[in-house]
């Protein structure tokens, strides 16, 4: 547990990007200068007046923001326990959180003469974001997509070529979201002169990391400003799903040095921790090094990376961001996992009871919000990231149902 | 003991470039792989690139790709590419030996463990595609004390204070990575390249091999003639992929296909 008094906020990472032991820059030599390059203009217009000013006008205009905070009343009264609020990241252009970085890297990418924007993409959600991005600034856009999640995802493979971006399926391993992240370093590699890679999590070699958290970071500075108007207080618990871990870390970063407010990061247990099927390193992997960074991973003794599971695609990675790492060995984070069950039930609560449709994603957060609420007081609050809706999904919660739509 | 010093010497009184071939552990089938080890000795190998399978090769192409897919249906392991060099080691004491992996495998069997197997199995060095000397000073402190090399690679985007680092903590030899790219990306400029070379060599007396983009006996003689050393990977992987239901007739593929790069090199050097 973290006991001490000791300043989350501003102290991490270092300046290679560790957070602990985890994080770092772990990748081939003909990246390092680029991602040193990439460091070096990110601290730089992070910083910059005039950059920030454009971000903060893009984020209100273009993307909708703030988004605003409901108390999910009914719900609450149903489960008699704390109060559940929703940081409604749906009710962004595009669907869900993944915009609020793909606007700040677009931009970054344009600053730095970039002409071309590569993304990788599980569920297609930070595809279709990088996509809008891309159109809207006239960049050419390639989307890496593992051929696994191009088959279950149609709807938004269709999105992302409607805004003009190449979709391309990636055929090795596992053909999901980690042989997508794979891919797109590749090109990365070959294509680095004109080519900024917009990575859609807080995983990947320094400074993605934390670049991703510091633009996703509006979530969560908003809601510590929002919460006390609405309610009067701060909440008592944050609760976000966890794939990658972009939009819990938005959440969460704020509200770091809280400490009286507790943090909970849902993964994903798809049919159980037990069963070997699901998503969860935080819950159940260990450490080691994937995608330029050294975090907690779902691998095999042999050190090879193990496929994964999960109804939801957008949280089917067999990796997490490092500072989630971090976060969960210092105690200041606490990591649970739901099944692909619990998740369905959320889904279709908040549904019916809410009139709001919730991504997969978020689902699991919804689902452990739920069974936390049960066990606090009627007067407390928990904050739950709404990180998506759930349009993209209809195909998957029908054909649960035995239903083709 | 780390022979690659030696044999770069003696390389260097024969006035030849050494020939490192690379084929990937356990592809395609485990059992063959010490006898195609001796086929690329016969073929005129100075040194063995012996790859570790990963199931995420960030920076290999297509074809390196799926040698470790091929070799990790059956789930050959790091232990299991000790292994093979060990039983290569008692039927060649003279021909160096470098694994190029990941670092995960190497991370979960733990550094040192690695390091003393690794030693016992006659291995001379390592070269992990994922470990940049910015993260790689353990790694490297412990191999020393076994006695074995680090190998860093130095890349075409490589800034000349990075070059002058990397060369600084280099053992065996330094890889220059010829392209911006993956393993098995063509568009290979040799004029380029000589600059470059030069450039490392400003800062080292140590040997600089080039990989990454060798296709043919044709480049790699035309590479032969500015550099120390020729890694061809793909081109030769790639017979192996072709001939993976015909695992027999892989050594003499491999052995065709290396003896021609062989020939042209030595031919080149003596023009
Ligand atoms: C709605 C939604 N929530 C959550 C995630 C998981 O990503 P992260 O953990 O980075 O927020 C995704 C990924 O596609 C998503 O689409």
């Amino acid at each position: 547990m973290v006991t001490t008094t000791e300043k989350m906020i501003g102290n991490y990472p270092d300046e290679r990007g560790h957070f602990g032991p985890y994080g770092g820059l772990f990748v081939s030599e003909t990246l390092m200068d680029p991602l040193d390059e990439l460091r070096e203009a990110y601290q730089r217009f992070m910083q910059d007046e005039a950059f920030l000013k454009e971000l903060d006008e893009d984020l209100k205009h273009y993307v909708g923001r703030p988004s605003p905070i409901y108390h999910a009343k009914r719900w609450s009264e149903e489960l008699n326990g704390a109060q559940i609020y929703l940081k409604r990241e749906d009710l962004n252009h595009t669907g869900a959180h993944k915009v609020n970085n793909t606007v700040g890297q677009a931009l970054l990418a344009r600053h730095m003469g970039k002409t071309r924007i590569i993304a990788e993409t599980g569920a297609g959600q930070h595809g279709v974001a990088s996509a809008t991005v891309a159109a809207r600034l006239g960049l050419e856009c390639v989307v890496y997509m593992g051929a696994v999640d191009i088959a279950r995802q149609e709807a938004n493979v269709y999105r992302m070529r409607l805004l003009g971006a190449e979709v391309r399926s990636v055929e090795s391993g596992s053909k999901t979201l980690k042989d997508a992240l794979n891919e797109a370093m590749r090109d990365w590699v070959t294509n680095v002169d004109n080519t900024f890679y917009i990575i859609g999590t807080v995983a990947g070699p320094h400074p993605y990391p934390a670049m991703v958290r510091d633009f996703q970071a509006v979530i969560g500075r908003e809601a510590r400003r929002q919460m006390p108007e609405q309610a009067g207080r701060q909440p008592d618990a944050l609760v976000a799903c966890v794939g990658g871990g972009s939009n819990a870390i938005g959440l969460f970063y704020p509200y770091l040095d809280d400490r009286e407010v507790a943090i909970y990061g849902v993964e994903a247990a798809g049919s159980g921790l037990d069963s070997g099927q699901h998503a969860a390193p935080l819950c159940a992997g260990k450490p080691g090094v994937l995608h330029g960074n050294r975090t907690y991973l779902m691998e095999d003794k042999d050190g090879q990376i193990i496929e994964t599971h999960s109804v939801s695609a957008g949280l089917d990675y067999p990796g997490v961001g490092p500072e989630h790492a971090w976060l969960k060995d210092s105690g200041r984070a606490n990591y649970v996992a739901v099944t692909d069950q619990e998740a369905l039930a959320a889904f279709h609560d908040l549904t019916r009871i809410e009139g709001i449709i919730p991504a997969l994603e978020s689902s699991h957060a919804l689902a452990y919000a739920a069974k936390l609420a049960q066990t606090m007081r009627r007067d407390q609050i928990v904050l739950v990231n709404l990180s998506g809706r759930g349009d993209k999904d209809m195909h998957t919660v029908a054909a649960q149902e035995g239903l083709k739509i | 003991m780390s022979m690659l010093k030696e044999k770069f010497a003696q390389l260097r009184q024969q006035q030849k470039t050494a020939l490192i071939p690379f084929i990937t552990a356990g592809d395609p089938l485990p059992e063959i792989t010490v006898d195609l080890m001796q086929d690329l000795v016969a073929a005129g190998a100075d040194i063995i690139e012996l790859g570790i399978p990963f199931s995420d090769p960030m920076a290999d192409g297509p074809v390196i790709q799926r040698a470790s897919e091929r070799a990790l249906e059956y789930h050959v392991s790091l232990r299991d590419v000790l292994e093979m060099v060990s039983r290569f080691r008692q039927m060649d004491r003279e021909t160096p030996v470098v694994l190029m992996g990941y670092l995960n495998p190497i991370e979960i069997m733990g550094y040192q463990n690695f390091a003393e197997q690794a030693a016992d199995a006659g291995v001379d060095g390592a070269l992990v595609v994922d470990l940049p000397p910015e993260e790689g000073q353990e790694f490297q402190q412990i191999l020393k004390q076994h006695g074995l090399d680090q190998i860093y690679l130095v890349a075409p985007t490589s800034t000349a204070a990075r070059i002058e680092r990397i060369c600084e903590l280099s053992g065996g030899f330094v890889y220059y990575v010829s392209v911006k790219g993956v393993t098995g990306a063509s568009h290979l400029d040799i004029k380029s390249l000589d600059e470059k070379l030069k450039q490392i060599r400003e800062n080292t007396d140590l040997p600089v091999g080039v990989g990454f983009g060798i296709k043919d006996a044709e480049t790699a003689a035309a590479v032969s003639q500015v550099s120390d050393a020729v890694v061809v990977g793909s081109a030769l992987v790639s017979r192996v992929e072709a001939l993976a239901d015909q695992p027999e007739k892989i050594g003499a593929a491999l052995r065709e296909t290396l003896s021609g790069m062989r020939q042209a090199m030595d031919n080149a050097v003596h023009k």
